[in-house]
């Protein structure tokens, strides 16, 4: 298919003194799953609003298969805003076909696709109730289906994780990686780490309007320290501190968990717990998403910032 | 990956027909515009069958007499018509029949006479047009024995003194209100009010539902704001013309069947054009400026106070239109305000109604407004732009018209 990246180049604005985005830039590539994260008010729903035209940047461009995007362009992308959003008193159908008619789709193939989505995101039976009556779930649903219904070559969803139940999380996310499949570029913003580090190919981590950190998690955790566990009971405290590529160690109950330099040779602190007596666990961890995302946060955190957060 | 269904591309005309038609059918489809509509004609039409009550009792007034006061009578009915009454006059055989039928309201009054003086017997009180009708009556009979006393011929005399009446010549011709004519164009300043309060704050209000169901940012990825403001306002504005049209023709229909309305279907005709022409211009100019006006504003509680400003200029026109025209139809300073655009909308089609507007003025007013609304249009649509998507704390007037 003809479809190219998203491309957020060198983006910025300002509200008055404060800069909300600064040179923000990065591309999400067709069938590329992208998780944005950051703390509140990093700017990733500034951005979102920005690539949906809903705002306008002070510089820089949003492109799309390389042109710069346009309001028929924006029309093929699906959005979900972080401030979900349907009329309260308007019957659920009735909603989504309006919806899909304003992305340009005709009545009757805006029916049929709306029928369709409700019926894969199970609200099918409530095809004719007003938004209101419907549970807070089942609202999410619909809101859902409504970046759903024309089909979009482009997702951008703001928290499309928030306020989901288990069942209607799998469901999201099978719904994302299918659309990945069908070569869409998805770009979602989440707080739960978890789900972007299971899902994403490529994370961007942002921070005070900037993106400090973009890449896939494996590229993002390369250079960083690695880390061992070793449950070895009968080893004595301090037991690993003085191997060589160990640079920090903390030991809870049994377990020893050890910081390692790149490159340092697990097998020699392997040699070493045994020589202390039995080991009943020894594994690699990678870090997580959460600690690369604090770690690039703090990393990138000025003296100023870290006395609030102390505050 | 399936096949893409084809996106078309979205015009102007497209997209503001779409917003245009989701107003119109949850509108339309409402209890509450339903019940306002069927209120209204029940009202018109109610209003239409009380004024024929009550104009049924005043047609006309039964005297009765005695024999002996036959030739007082018979003078009556021409002495009513002098003072602009009607009255029926009927044999009674005696005073007890007489009284009973007066007191019975078979008649409104008994003419007897006591020592020679007239004199007029009423259940409670006497009808003021009646009471003037018999003082003229007793005049009359005075008049006529003094004129036989100095050998006169009463006939001769009445002749004579009726057929003299002062020349007067006017300057200027007086335009002649009838009653009718006041009574359609208060009727027309209070139905072309309630429908611009009605749809004007609608618009308002809708622009806030939007805005505080959130549901504008979806829409905003799709449309441009002046398309959302412009689909919005011409929505609306349909469903009020649609309403005003239904209360106005019910109006006028049970006007001529109860037959309170004597003009000429064309003047009928004329008066519900005129108010549509007027609903439309003044519906654009307000909605606009009250589109604008709702988008500062996050929340429904805060709609009135965001839009007082304009809609302040609505209600002083209709006050000043109701409390003034009735009573002094050609009223200076309502000839003033009625080619003001702000108060045009309410003042001119009460004005017209009644009749007696000179062309120009007429026209002056007409192209005033129709200049106004695009001014209007491109300044609301400047400050909803601006405030739209912002929600929280109200914004004010002057960041909404700052450039984006």
């Amino acid at each position: 298919m003809a479809h190219t990246g998203l491309e957020i180049d060198h983006v910025s604005k300002r509200y008055g003194d404060v800069i909300a985005l600064r040179d923000m830039t990065f591309e999400v590539r067709p069938g590329e799953l992208f998780g944005f994260v950051g703390s509140n008010g990093a700017g990733k729903t500034t951005t979102m609003r920005i690539a949906l035209g809903v705002l306008s940047s002070d510089a820089g461009q949003v492109r799309w298969a390389g042109q710069p995007i346009t309001l028929d362009t924006r029309r093929r992308i699906g959005y979900m805003p972080e401030e979900r959003g349907l009329y309260p008193r308007m019957k659920v159908a009735e909603q989504l076909i309006y919806l899909a008619r304003l992305h340009g789709l005709s009545t009757t193939a805006a029916t049929r696709s709306v029928d369709a989505w409700l019926e894969r995101l199970g609200v099918a039976g409530r095809r004719d109730d007003e938004v209101i009556k419907l549970s807070l779930g089942n609202q999410q649903r619909v809101q859902l289906a409504a970046a759903l219904v024309h089909d979009p070559h482009i997702l951008v969803l703001d928290e499309p994780f928030s306020g989901l139940d288990p069942v209607a999380v799998d469901v999201m996310s099978q719904v994302l990686l299918e659309k990945c499949a069908q070569g869409v570029p998805c770009v979602f913003s989440s707080h739960q780490l978890d789900l972007v580090e299971r899902l994403c190919d490529r994370v961007g981590i942002v921070r005070a309007g900037h993106l400090v950190a973009c890449g896939a998690i494996d590229e993002l955790r390369a250079g960083g320290t690695e880390q061992l566990i070793v449950a070895a009971p009968d080893a004595p405290l301090g037991w690993a501190d003085d191997l060589p590529g160990v640079t920090g160690s903390h030991r809870d109950g049994d377990t020893t968990v050890l910081e390692l330099k790149p490159g340092a040779d697990d097998q020699a602190v392997l040699r070493a717990a045994l020589a202390t007596g039995p080991v009943h666990e020894f594994a690699r961890r990678r870090p997580s998403l959460t600690e690369l995302f604090r770690n690039v946060v703090t990393e990138h955190t000025d003296t100023t910032v870290h006395e609030e957060r102390a505050a | 990956m399936s096949a893409p269904q084809a996106a078309a591309d979205l015009g102007n005309g497209a997209a503001i027909r779409l917003v245009a038609g989701r107003e119109l059918s949850t509108r339309l489809r409402s209890k509450a515009f339903r019940i306002v509509t069927l209120v209204m004609v029940i009202i018109v039409v109610a209003l239409c069958i009380v004024l024929k009550l009550i104009s049924g009792t005043s047609s006309g007034s039964a005297v009765g007499y005695l024999p002996a006061e036959q030739a007082a009578a018979a003078a009556l009915p021409a002495v009513a018509k002098s003072t602009g009454q009607t009255v029926h006059i009927q044999a009674v055989p005696d005073e007890t029949t007489g009284k009973a039928q007066v007191r019975s309201g078979d008649l409104d009054a008994l003419l007897t006479h006591d020592n020679g003086r007239l004199t007029v017997i009423v259940k409670k009180d006497i009808d003021a047009g009646l009471r003037s009708t018999m003082d003229q009556l007793a005049q009359q009979i005075v008049f006529d024995q003094q004129i036989t006393q100095l050998g006169g011929n009463p006939a001769q005399v009445r002749d004579a003194s009726s057929s003299a009446t002062a020349n007067v010549t006017a300057l200027e011709k007086p335009f002649p209100y009838q009653s009718q004519q006041l009574i359609l164009g208060i009727a027309a300043g209070i139905l072309i009010y309630v429908s611009l309060l009605l749809h004007g704050q609608a618009v308002a209000q809708g622009v806030v539902e939007e805005k505080s169901s959130r549901v504008v940012e979806l829409l905003l990825a799709t449309i441009r704001p002046w398309q959302l403001m412009a689909g919005k306002v011409l929505g609306i504005g349909i469903v009020g013309l649609i309403q005003i049209l239904v209360i106005a023709i019910a109006g006028v229909a049970a006007g001529l069947a109860t037959k309170i309305l004597t003009i000429s279907a064309s003047a009928a005709v004329g008066t519900v054009v005129w108010l549509v022409v007027w609903y439309l211009l003044g519906f654009f100019m307000y909605a606009v400026v009250l589109a604008g006006l709702g988008a500062l504003v996050s929340r429904q509680e805060d709609v009135g106070s965001a839009v007082a400003p304009a809609l302040v200029f609505l209600i002083v026109g209709y006050v000043l239109g109701v409390s003034i025209l009735p009573g002094d139809p050609s009223n200076r300073l309502m000839e003033i305000l009625s080619i003001i655009p702000a108060f045009a909308p309410t003042v001119m089609p009460m004005r017209l109604a009644m009749g007696g507007v000179p062309p120009w003025e007429a026209i002056v007013s007409v192209v005033l407004v129709a200049a106004l609304i695009p001014l209007l249009i491109w300044l609301a649509a400047r400050i909803y732009r601006n405030a739209v998507l912002r929600t929280g704390a109200r914004v004010k007037l002057s960041q909404a018209l700052r450039p984006a």
